[in-house]
């Protein structure tokens, strides 16, 4: 009781410049079609199959662009988005100063310094499962499930690594085509992205699973961390709202 | 405002006396402010990586760290502590040459001392782990130690009146969770500071401090032959390096694994050398029983390979650092300066479900042994 009496008034008065709400909706597929946890079996684009039993993912640091050239920084926003549980999947920015913007960037994955600051909350709380603890940082990238072209049945992709050479820290910036978001009180616009899981194996550097079933981190994690940066997060479309 | 404040004083006096009886009910202290061991830090160590105001130390806290690092009913089967394999008599380091875990599962490595950990940037052989707070995540989750999942430890302890109690007196929060349990244990580990050896005393000139004719070469010999890696009042400069132990490092390639990087392979942390003649066995897999074997590793074992250390490797392709049979003896004379007696018997530091007074006998068991070993040679 106490407690919920000292939030309420450490809480900062409201901001008198005006602010909305923009939300992302993110959604997995495989090619074109949607991600499906469980037994469904897709193609990489290599000629091999694979199923899925869990994407996870962090998106952090996002940044919203506006026509002039300056942006805005989401502050302190750390996202675990997992295939699991949709609700992580339509991310909610709150506070977000009213305008017009034409981009958004994010990084996928946990920036350097949070990897190495100590105990976290939230959706950094290592008991989500994204904790890699004996190397500590974070995985950004979960991706694990079946595959007929690897030796043991199975594959785990564990994209992680922060420091030089292997760092798979990246940004990425999808267009907007062209469009702008306005955000404002009487407008709480909606980016619908598509996660193409696909793009994890085809790229710069195509990935099989007869050669690499388990990736945590070093130079796998970074080819596979820069055939996603190349088109995994793609806008579908806005809904202005 | 005023009268809001007054509300807001008011009902936080009434939350802290709420949580008083469980203080009582705790096995920490009911007396407050006590001073909490390892404060205040020895300057001569630096400015720690890991500061008290990042995890601002009291004592309630620092208690509730020791219990949960004595309490082997975390592991999987509940046989396992953090304390099973890191005793405070032997610098919270093992007697076993591999740790050991539940099911009597061994591992991979000796469990090294735990001491003056605020000043070190990574943990382990391989410098894996990067921070004091998550360091625990990882013998907690290895099979071969604690054999657990962090989920379930949070169970067990939301599950535990008396932790739920205990934690609710630190963090007012519940249910307990990973930020609490990682928070409370890196207070008890960064406690742990070893800074009362008689070597201390002797560089500060204080009574007790007195070292032999013996002592003083070997302390002039350690400067000029293993002072360059074994630096600072730390006794180590944090580096990695291959020591020449193996050709391959098939068993275990140490740095390698962390870093991805060719030239890691056979590279392992340089160990603090604090309390050196109390943490045998010795090496990352604690191949040597006693520091004489590890004296003749340096003067004659060390074997080739790609990443051995330029530091080892003498005129004429000679391998390791040369120490005559008087040598040897001396600098196991000054080692044996670095053993803190207080450190290893510190009342604060033991296991609290423990009669008083069994760590300290343990203790002196070692040192007993410890000083016929070094009489023997």
């Amino acid at each position: 009781m106490g407690w919920a009496l000292v939030a309420g008034c450490s809480k900062a008065p409201e901001p008198a410049a005006t602010t909305g709400n923009l939300y992302l909706e993110l959604e997995p597929t495989v090619g074109t079609a949607p991600l499906v946890l469980g037994p469904t079996a897709y193609p990489t684009g290599n000629g091999e199959q694979f199923t899925i039993s869990t994407f996870k993912y962090y998106l952090s640091n996002l940044k919203l662009q506006r026509a002039d050239g300056t942006q805005y920084a989401v502050p302190d926003g750390y996202f675990l988005v997992d295939a699991a549980q949709p609700a992580s999947q339509h991310v909610a920015l709150h506070g977000i100063p009213a305008g017009t913007y034409t981009g958004l960037s994010f990084v996928v994955g946990v920036d350097s310094a949070r990897n190495v600051a100590g105990a976290q909350t939230g959706a950094l709380d290592p008991v989500n499962g994204m904790f890699w603890d004996w190397n500590s940082g974070y995985i950004f990238v979960r991706l694990e499930g079946t595959s007929p072209a690897s030796a043991t049945g199975r594959y785990k992709y564990a994209i992680m690594g922060f420091q030089r050479p292997f760092n798979t820290l990246r940004t990425i910036s999808p267009g907007f085509g062209g469009a702008t978001v306005a955000v404002s009180p009487a407008h709480e616009p909606e980016v619908h992205l598509e996660v193409d899981v696909q793009k994890m194996f085809v790229g710069l550097t195509p990935m099989r699973f007869a050669t690499v079933y388990d990736s945590e981190g070093g130079a796998s994690s970074v080819q596979i961390a820069d055939n996603y940066a190349a088109g995994m997060f793609t806008v579908e479309h806005i809904h202005p709202n | 405002m005023s009268w809001l404040r007054v509300g807001l004083l008011a009902s936080l006096g009434a939350l802290v006396l709420n949580l008083l009886p469980a203080w009582r009910t705790g096995l920490g202290p009911t007396r407050q402010p006590v001073a909490v061991p390892g404060a205040p830090l020895p300057r001569q160590f630096g400015k720690p990586v890991y500061a008290p105001a990042q995890n601002p130390p009291n004592r309630s806290t620092f208690e509730l760290g020791r219990r949960l690092f004595y309490d082997a009913r975390l592991s999987a089967d509940g046989t396992v502590s953090c304390g099973s394999c890191h005793q405070q008599a032997r610098a919270f380091a093992s007697p076993e040459r591999l740790s050991r875990g539940v099911g009597g599962r061994l591992g991979l490595r000796n469990a090294p001392a735990l001491q003056n950990l605020p000043w070190r940037r990574t943990f382990f052989a391989d410098g894996g782990p990067k921070h004091l707070e998550t360091l625990p995540l990882a013998p907690l989750t290895n099979p071969r130690e604690m054999g657990t999942t962090l989920a379930d430890v949070l169970a067990k302890l939301n599950a535990d009146s008396a932790y739920a109690r205990q934690f609710a007196a630190v963090y007012g929060r519940r249910p307990i969770s990973s930020y609490q349990l990682l928070r409370a244990l890196a207070q008890f580990t960064a406690a742990l500071t070893s800074a009362q050896s008689r070597y201390d005393l002797h560089v500060r000139h204080a009574a007790g401090g007195h070292f032999t004719a013996a002592e003083q070469r070997g302390q002039a010999l350690f400067g000029a032959k293993c002072g360059s890696c074994h630096a600072t009042d730390l006794f180590t400069d944090g580096s990695f390096r291959n020591n020449g132990l193996n050709r391959r490092f098939a068993q275990d390639s140490g740095r390698v694994v962390v870093t991805f990087l060719a030239a890691d392979r056979g590279r392992f942390a340089v160990p603090s050398l604090r309390n050196v003649a109390r943490t045998a066995p010795y090496m990352h897999d604690g191949r040597f029983g006693t520091l004489a074997q590890v004296l003749a590793h340096y003067d004659h074992g060390m074997v080739e390979s790609p990443t051995l250390d330029p530091v080892f490797r003498g005129p004429g392709g000679r391998l390791g650092i040369p120490l005559t049979a008087a040598e040897q003896r001396d600098l196991l004379a000054f080692l044996a300066t670095l053993t803190d007696e207080a450190f290893c018997q510190a009342p604060d530091f033991a296991d609290p479900g423990r009669r008083a007074g069994e760590a300290a006998f343990a203790g002196k068991r070692t040192a007993r042994s410890s000083r016929a070993a070094v009489a023997r040679r």
